[in-house]
């Protein structure tokens, strides 16, 4: 709210305007192609649209590769976000509650994943894990997708913690409030939204990764591996688009969860350090 | 934490504190804590009494805040005892004292709302649901917040915050409320409202009120008994405008607002009382400060600027001291003089009221001053 008042209005009209469509259509529009070619009744995806149909969504459930993946990426997602976060709770609850040498070198190491070009990370993992000794399968895949997952975990999980006021814990303790009950009643609450704002952005990026999996799976495909397998196939572009299709509004909606919560605990902490407001 | 509570201590109303016989409710013996070879708390004796509206008063890193958070057991002494309505609290922890505190930052509860947060405590005696309502209720009127209890604590200003986290503590009906510094973080005006009405409040609870601060005027206003503390040790402990009239050393004198130090040479001396004599104010005979060492002839003497009097045209004094306006700086309600006095080592400052005429003296103008001999106090180093 504060930002708002900080924020000038632009001019209505001119060149600004056409840009900022623009550059919206640029990043948007490819996405569009997905959805309106998956509901497409030819199997090519050309203009002009043939008719519309959703057959290519029907023929989803009935394809026994696409189950066994889309399992797949289920078991995955969930183990890497319950991993990433567990790690990147007491990553930041340390690095947002205690000051201790080397804080900020430690941070930047932990998010540094974030930049590094994936096919690189993807490489020297899977030289580690042979290294290792490790057989590749879901589990190595479930160690990469930790391994990116945890500066997302990181980003949300601190915006949460931050501000944290621990007078919060004593204040609960100073009305008579045993340590569990201070945890179940003030801690829990409020860190929660951020907690699962955490699982559901890490579950979205290990859903939505390609090239870590690619390299460090067996033989069992996640979902995105799955459709890279389809476009050798003209016919089945139709229910790869249709596929892509859900999986985007998958993540769009999880996402969107997770930033919703995000914002609510990160505001709850900074409005507990707003003493002038 | 049940048994400890007085059910009725909240609406009786008691006689203001100053009627009651003493009965000490907290006794600090002896506490000292130490982090390593730093000692944050001294070998602290004190006695706070029931009912009282104490203050510990100290610039930051005093030990204030330490002994505070002592009482209220998030802290333990290294050494020493601390008792609260003559039992040990030894070992135990913040949840099971009689004890409840307002905090520096309020620390109101952001996911709950102000009813919430005012019966956070009192889930765990599980009342009547009717009862509960009635003791929120009756708290959130203590402290003039009825008709609010549904407004989130985000929405909250910080008046308002302060006011949720004293209804907070209030509720559970403790025997002694802790306030760590709850006034800083609110405006001037604000601030001063919320003395008068602390001060209010206190009377009309009768609960025994321990308020840290590092605000003189605060603790001048507010407390029925003061201990100004510096560097982990308590320098004196008495009432305000003993305190502020009588204080024991240099230290707490400068502390606690402006003085003028007057150095002097001892000519008498016995067990009570001192005779110095001054180059600016001639002979002197005063109370002893009990820390007074006296083992050579040397002394200070202090007087308050408020103490000094400009004398217009003819008007005498019995005792004056005349001295060149030096400088001159205008406060609205007051003025502050700075007057250079012939053989005094310091100019002397002086603060008058505007009504005569005291934002209008030249600067270079001689001024006489009048001053009452009783003001001037011998100060120990």
């Amino acid at each position: 709210m504060k930002a708002t008042a900080r924020l000038r209005l632009l001019p209505r009209g001119g060149w600004l305007t056409a840009y900022a469509f623009i550059y919206v259509g640029f990043l948007y529009l490819p996405v569009l192609f997905l959805p309106i070619f998956s509901v497409n009744t030819a199997a090519t995806p050309k203009f002009p649209l043939s008719g519309f149909t959703w057959k290519w969504y029907q023929g989803l459930p009935h394809t026994p590769e696409l189950i066994s993946a889309a399992w797949n990426s289920l078991i995955v997602g969930i183990a890497a976000a319950v991993l990433s976060t567990t790690l990147g709770i007491l990553a930041a609850r340390a690095t947002t509650r205690y000051r201790f040498p080397g804080r900020r070198p430690i941070n930047g190491l932990i998010m540094a994943p974030l930049v590094l070009p994936e096919i690189i990370v993807a490489i020297s993992m899977l030289l580690v894990m042979l290294q290792l000794g490790l057989s590749l399968s879901l589990f190595t895949v479930v160690l990469g997708h930790v391994l990116i997952c945890i500066p997302y975990s990181m980003a949300v999980l601190i915006s949460g913690f931050e501000g944290f006021d621990r007078s919060l814990e004593e204040a609960s303790a100073d009305l008579g409030e045993s340590a569990f009950g201070t945890f179940r009643r003030v801690t829990l609450p409020m860190v929660m939204p951020a907690i699962i704002s955490s699982l559901l952005v890490s579950f979205t990026i290990s859903l939505d990764e390609f090239i870590i999996a690619f390299f460090l799976t067996g033989t069992d495909a996640t979902l995105p591996i799955y459709i890279w397998g389809q476009l050798r196939f003209a016919a089945k572009l139709p229910g790869v688009l249709a596929l892509g299709t859900l999986l985007l509004a998958g993540s769009f909606i999880l996402l969107t969860i997770a930033e919703v919560l995000r914002r609510r605990a990160a505001q709850r902490t900074l409005s507990e350090g707003g003493l002038y407001a | 934490m049940l048994d400890c509570l007085d059910t009725d201590s909240l609406s009786a109303g008691r006689p203001p504190s100053g009627l009651t016989v003493a009965k000490p409710m907290i006794e600090i013996r002896n506490v000292t804590r130490s982090y390593g070879a730093f000692k944050a708390l001294d070998e602290a004796n004190l006695t706070i009494n029931e009912g009282e509206f104490f203050s510990l008063l100290g610039p930051s890193g005093c030990g204030k805040t330490t002994l505070l958070r002592m009482i209220a057991g998030f802290d333990m002494p290294t050494t020493g005892s601390i008792f609260i309505d003559g039992l040990p609290m030894d070992g135990i922890p913040a949840n099971r004292r009689p004890t409840n505190m307002v905090f520096q930052s309020y620390a109101i509860f952001p996911h709950l709302n102000v009813e919430q947060n005012v019966a956070y405590g009192l889930k765990r005696l599980r009342l009547e649901p009717a009862e509960e309502r009635r003791r929120v209720e009756e708290a959130l009127a203590q402290v003039s917040l009825t008709g609010l209890g549904k407004r989130k604590a985000t929405e909250l200003s910080g008046g308002q915050r302060q006011r949720v986290a004293l209804a907070r503590a209030l509720v559970l009906r403790p025997k002694v409320l802790l306030l760590d510094e709850p006034l800083s973080a609110l405006d001037k005006k604000l601030r001063e409202q919320m003395q008068v009405e602390l001060r209010r409040l206190q009377q009309a609870v009768g609960i025994t009120f321990v308020l840290v601060t590092h605000d003189q005027y605060e603790a001048l206003a507010m407390s029925d008994r003061i201990a100004v503390m510096f560097g982990g040790r308590i320098a004196q402990v008495d009432t305000p405008k003993d305190i502020y009239q009588r204080p024991v050393n240099r230290q707490v004198a400068d502390f606690l607002g402006g003085m003028n130090f007057v150095r002097g040479r001892v000519v008498e001396q016995d067990h009570a009382s001192l005779t110095i004599d001054t180059l600016g104010f001639g002979r002197v005979t005063t109370e002893r400060p009990p820390a007074f060492v006296g083992d050579d002839d040397a002394a200070t003497l202090g007087i308050r600027p408020e103490r000094l009097r400009v004398l217009w045209d003819d008007a005498t004094a019995p005792h004056e001291v005349a001295g060149t306006v030096i400088e001159r700086h205008y406060f609205g309600e007051t003025t502050h003089l700075v007057v250079d006095v012939p053989g005094l080592e310091k100019p002397l400052s002086v603060i008058e009221t505007n009504d005569f005429g005291a934002d209008d003296i030249p600067v270079g103008t001689t001024v006489r001053l009048a001053y009452d001999p009783e003001a001037l106090v011998a100060l120990a180093d």
